[in-house]
């Protein structure tokens, strides 16, 4: 009798370290996900922020040009084709031409309006390569692949190799993620559209959703009367809150969009949409805060003769501020990752400028994401994660404005 | 008080005139819209609904300026000019019929103004009202959710019939552009949408669900607090990691790792396998089942846990036995509103599975969802009513209303287990 | 002070300091964090007689009671230091499993804590948890007993398949003693089992506990001193932490050797 309950003491011990155990291995596969995905980001983006380039010499002293009639594109044609290609036919010199990136005639223009006096002289600029060409140097390149299937002819391997063995070839950490706009060359392409159309659309859903938010709050805390109707509009806020962000999105499609007429893309109604989504959250997260302000002041406030809304914004809005404010910050960075909504109303142009106005066609940060993550270039590869990495790390930043605001303010009842 | 009094007369008659410019800014499209058609000759309108649509649009634009209307040629100069009269005159009507309304109340006001009067109380009733206009918004947004859902599916069920639709097992959402064009017949059964949606949930279920109730076990019963107040949080950022980052590591990693593997197992994978989409969104969703399950485990009283432990359990046996059954409603309700995000997710799906119906239960294979296909239906250029873009609310409307019952069943079930402890 | 009376504080049936000792502990110190809650207390339980601990609130009586099953081991902050043996074994040896240590002592709280099960479940979750008894038939005899024994079964017999949550306070108590009787311990702790109760329902635990000694050592936290005279065989009487006097309870009520002792059993403090 005694071994069974021996044995029996056994497995359930062994149960008991188990099921530990599984505790254990499952916090740490979800924490080890976490760091996977991280630094599966980190490490693709890392030939984001270098360029492969060669320094080209621009000879403008033999060119008899005034500065606001340039043909930039044709300086930069016939300075490339001073180098030796071996081509005998136009197809040979395009192909020869596609291997520097074509962004490099904007770049001769910046060079040369920064500094007007380079007309008529000679002087080396640094032109990058093309994608593909970038890539090479990168990764090399398949050769087992037949021809037709790679991305890069023979002739053209040639080539880059022949650049390589006569040292023009340079790499240079680059910085255009972060300072140019959307374009259709992975090399140049950059962010800086996408975070200006998220600032706006943000600041449009902040100028929305917080007083709209706010004020409904206090109204359903402080003065709302206690019935069938209040009860409703609380069972609707907690349903919202829940509701699948593209529902939003085919909500200011078919009303901003369809019946206000308001123009696509636009970061107006992009805001318009994702404050309808914030809302809920504000309000949440302000009635919380309102909760936890202590009766006691209340009361205090009362008997000093205070009327039931100057009790409300002269003492207890005060009280809750931190807590409204980081329960805001939350719901916007909430926002701020959102890209389904926008996908629906059109923020998905192709958008080169970077936005103005509040009208202007814009785009968002995830949402650039998602449109170069659907390109077939490889080198969006290594900018996409990067602006995964640009897009979590401005969330860091929110977040953590809304942790040190929460813990500087936060009074001790 | 002065400023009250001053506040009164501000209040009553600035808050009218704000809501009629709303009105008149909300209505300004469809005016347009509605003006600009009356206007359009019969040639032009025999040219089909396009050609309609363009016009109207292009002509919407240049409303305000006479010379630009003129010199777009699609009017004849007698009804460009009458086009654009009306607009002006409706414009500049309202306008007035504002500034005259505003006025007058201003003055009403005024009058009501004297030492008597309690303007500080009747600010406070205004600005009530004000406020609980406000708090009304979330209603009208989900009114304003359903009736434009449910105007289009309507519209919708007009081309297609509602059995093709939810019992039709074969979609293809192919329409013609112009009559006559090859391919024109589509099919728009959903089922394949609705399984692939059920396939994708299920694995991300099966992923979540173990993995975020043993997190919270470990969390809320074994951990010590400075483990559990370090880890806590950072089981929280995956929560708060934009879902498109998910997708995009989905489609660039998971995907063809997965493909991979199953190949050398002598499988075969599609890179865009539900598995890949699911397991991601399993790991998405592993904060949400585990912060509402260490809630209502750590609400359990004590003394239950106490009363096990003196009787000689060991702690999992009080946590399988005693705590976990007593938490259990609450741990169903975290369970539901988890199923409810997985069959809202977007992004994930839309950068990791499949674009075509597909009817199976092979995790291996690509499918399609309810998000994805809202999200194809719509991007991209199409007009306006073709079956193709209402199919796409229709979608929206099901999944609106299944997400609305998970939700509404996870509250009743978290309410009625918080009634028993509170 | 006594004078025939039924409010007398009466000592209790036949008592000897001559039973064996069954739980020994000698200069136990607790300590919560940086804060000493028992200091060096060095106390005896008997076998098979009711020991209670009195004292006011707040002086360690259910500290030290928690000690005797090392249900302060679920504290955290909980340090323990000194000598406690059972049957002369020491049960802070690390290589004693508290599980089966706890198996054989049972805990009654003072607030009745039944499982959200049925009556049967609960009183058969111990036994089921050590996997002693095999068929059914072996376990409803279990269960019948367990009630009879804590003087419950004429009353729920027929309602076993309810929830104990169902019950009265009285009721759920006397359930959660049939449930600590229910695994056969050597001893039952009982951290004042009655202060929940009403004044019928406590009367009614205490006969139970006054038949329990005959086969359980029995060990009882009150703060009332009429239960613990009415109850008892021995009190210790504890204050701040310290364990002030201990001794049989007729003496330790009609003459206490300690003046401290002496002003909280005459009610001039407590």
């Amino acid at each position: 009798m005694s071994k069974n309950i021996n044995s029996m003491m056994l497995k359930r011990q062994s149960a008991e370290k188990r099921f530990r155990f599984y505790g254990q291995a499952s916090l740490a596969i979800a924490l080890i996900m976490l760091v996977v995905i991280i630094s599966s980001m980190t490490y693709r983006s890392i030939p984001a922020f270098t360029n492969y380039g060669l320094n080209l010499s621009i000879n403008l002293s033999k060119e008899n040009i005034a500065q606001d009639n340039i043909n930039y594109r044709r300086l930069i044609r016939d300075n490339i084709s001073l180098l030796d290609s071996g081509c005998d036919d136009r197809k040979c010199r395009k192909e020869f031409l596609r291997l520097f990136s074509s962004g490099a005639a904007y770049e001769l223009r910046d060079t040369i309006e920064n500094d007007p006096s380079l007309i008529g002289k000679d002087f080396s600029k640094f032109i990058l390569f093309s994608d593909d060409a970038d890539l090479f140097y990168k990764f090399g390149i398949d050769n087992s692949l037949p021809e037709s299937e790679r991305r890069l002819n023979d002739r053209e391997i040639t080539w880059l190799n022949g650049f390589k063995e006569l040292g023009l070839v340079e790499k240079r950490f680059s910085t255009n993620l972060f300072t140019n706009g959307d374009s259709r060359e992975p090399e140049i392409a950059g962010v800086l559209g996408a975070v200006i159309g998220s600032l706006l659309t943000i600041l449009i859903t902040l100028i929305i959703s917080f007083p709209i938010g706010v004020l409904s709050a206090i109204y359903l805390e402080s003065f709302a009367p206690k019935n069938k109707l209040t009860d409703f509009i609380e069972v609707n806020i907690n349903n919202l809150a829940a509701v699948p962000s593209i529902v939003f999105g085919l909500l200011g499609l078919a009303l901003f969009i369809n019946f206000f007429g308001m123009p696509r893309s636009a970061p107006l109604v992009g805001g318009c949409v994702l404050s309808l989504m914030t809302l809920p959250v504000i309000i949440i997260a302000t009635r919380a805060s309102l909760q936890s302000v202590p009766p006691s002041i209340r009361e205090a406030a009362l008997a000093v003769g205070a009327s039931e809304m100057q009790v409300v914004f002269q003492h207890l809005l005060p009280a809750a501020l931190p807590g409204i404010l980081t329960g805001t910050i939350i719901g916007l960075a909430r926002a701020f990752g959102e890209s389904a909504p926008l996908l629906l109303i059109g923020m998905v142009a192709f958008v080169v400028d970077i936005p103005g106005s509040f009208t202007d066609p814009a785009t968002a940060l995830p949402v650039q994401v998602y449109l170069w993550a659907d390109s077939p270039e490889r080198a969006f590869v290594a900018k996409t994660s990067a602006a995964t990495l640009v897009l979590i790390f401005l969330l860091i930043i929110i977040n953590l404005a809304a942790v040190i605001l929460r813990k500087k303010y936060q009074l001790k009842w | 008080m002065p400023n009250y009094h001053g506040l009164f007369v501000i209040l009553s008659s600035l808050l009218p005139c704000i809501i009629f410019l709303i009105v008149f800014i909300s209505i300004d499209g469809f005016i347009k819209g509605v003006v600009i058609q009356n206007h359009l000759p019969n040639s032009l309108i025999l040219l089909g609904q396009e050609e309609v649509d363009f016009s109207v649009s292009i002509l919407r634009n240049n409303i305000h300026n006479l010379q630009s209307i003129l010199s777009l040629e699609i009017l004849s100069t007698d009804s460009a000019n009458s086009l654009y009269n009306y607009y002006f005159f409706y414009r500049a009507g309202f306008l007035t019929l504002i500034i005259c309304i505003t006025t007058f109340l201003a003055y009403l006001a005024g009058k009501k103004l004297n030492v008597r009067f309690d303007a500080r109380r009747n600010v406070e009733k205004i600005l009530k009202f004000i406020f609980f206009v406000f708090s009304i918004v979330a209603v009208l947004t989900t009114f304003g959710i359903i009736l434009s859902l449910i105007f289009e599916t309507v519209r919708f069920f007009s081309q297609v019939s509602f059995s093709e639709f939810l019992f039709g097992i074969h979609w293809s959402p192919q329409t013609a552009i112009r009559e006559g064009q090859v391919g024109s017949s589509g099919s728009f059964g959903a089922i394949p949408i609705f399984t692939g949606t059920l396939l994708i949930t299920a694995i991300s279920m099966l992923i979540a669900v173990p993995l975020g109730l043993y997190s919270a076990i470990y969390l809320s019963q074994y951990a010590r607090p400075k483990v559990r107040n370090y880890f806590k949080p950072i089981l929280e950022i995956l929560a708060g990691i934009p879902t498109v980052v998910y997708g995009f590591f989905a489609a660039l990693s998971v995907g063809p790792f997965i493909r991979s593997t199953g190949e050398s197992l002598g499988l075969t994978v599609s890179t865009e396998s539900a598995l890949a989409a699911g397991l991601v969104m399993g790991i998405m969703i592993i904060p949400y089942v585990s912060s509402l399950s260490d809630d209502v485990m750590t609400a359990v009283p004590e003394s239950l846990r106490d009363g096990s432990l003196a009787l000689g359990a060991t702690k999992s046996e009080t946590i399988r036995k005693v705590i976990f059954p007593a938490a259990l409603p609450g741990i169903v309700g975290a369970i539901l509103l988890a199923i409810s995000r997985a069959i809202g997710e977007t992004m994930i799906v839309v950068m990791a599975a499949g674009l075509a119906a597909n009817l199976t239960a092979n995790p291996l294979s690509a499918v399609t969802t309810v998000t994805v296909q809202i999200v194809t239906l719509l991007v991209g250029d199409q007009e306006f009513d073709s079956p193709k873009t209402l199919a796409a609310f229709a979608l929206g409307l099901v999944l609106f209303f299944i997400t609305l019952v998970l939700n509404i069943l996870a509250m009743v079930t978290v309410r009625k287990y918080r009634e028993r402890y509170e | 002070m006594v004078d025939g009376t039924e409010n007398d504080i009466k000592p209790n049936g036949n008592y000897s300091s001559d039973n064996n000792l069954l739980i020994d502990c000698k200069n136990v110190d607790v300590f919560y964090g940086d804060k000493q809650a028992l200091y060096n207390v060095s106390l005896g339980i008997n076998e098979k007689e009711v020991t209670s601990l009195i004292g006011p609130s707040g002086c360690g009586k259910s500290t030290f009671l928690r000690c005797l099953n090392r249900m302060n081991d679920v504290i955290d902050s909980c340090s323990i230091s000194g000598n406690i043996t059972i049957n002369g074994e020491d049960i802070y040896n690390p290589n004693i499993d508290v599980v089966e240590l706890r198996s054989r002592i049972g805990m009654v709280f003072q607030k009745p804590n039944p499982f959200p099960k049925s009556v049967f479940d609960n009183v058969a979750y111990g036994p089921r948890l050590h996997g002693k008894i095999a068929d059914k038939d072996e376990m409803s005899h279990k269960v019948e007993a367990s009630l009879v024994r804590a003087g419950l079964w004429d009353e729920i017999k027929d309602r076993l398949n309810e929830p104990g949550t169902s019950l009265s306070g009285g009721q759920q108590q006397r359930l959660c003693i049939a449930r600590a009787i229910a695994v056969d311990p050597e001893i039952i702790l009982m951290d004042e089992p009655c202060s929940a109760l009403d004044p019928i329902a406590t009367a009614k635990i205490e006969e139970l506990i006054d038949e329990l000694k005959t086969n359980y050592t029995i060990v009882i936290v009150t703060h009332s001193m009429q239960q613990a005279a009415r109850v008892s065989q021995r009190t210790a009487f504890f204050h701040l932490g310290n364990l002030i006097e201990v001794g049989d309870t007729e003496n330790i009520f009609r003459s206490p050797e300690n003046e401290q002792t002496e002003a909280y059993v005459t009610g001039r403090y407590g």
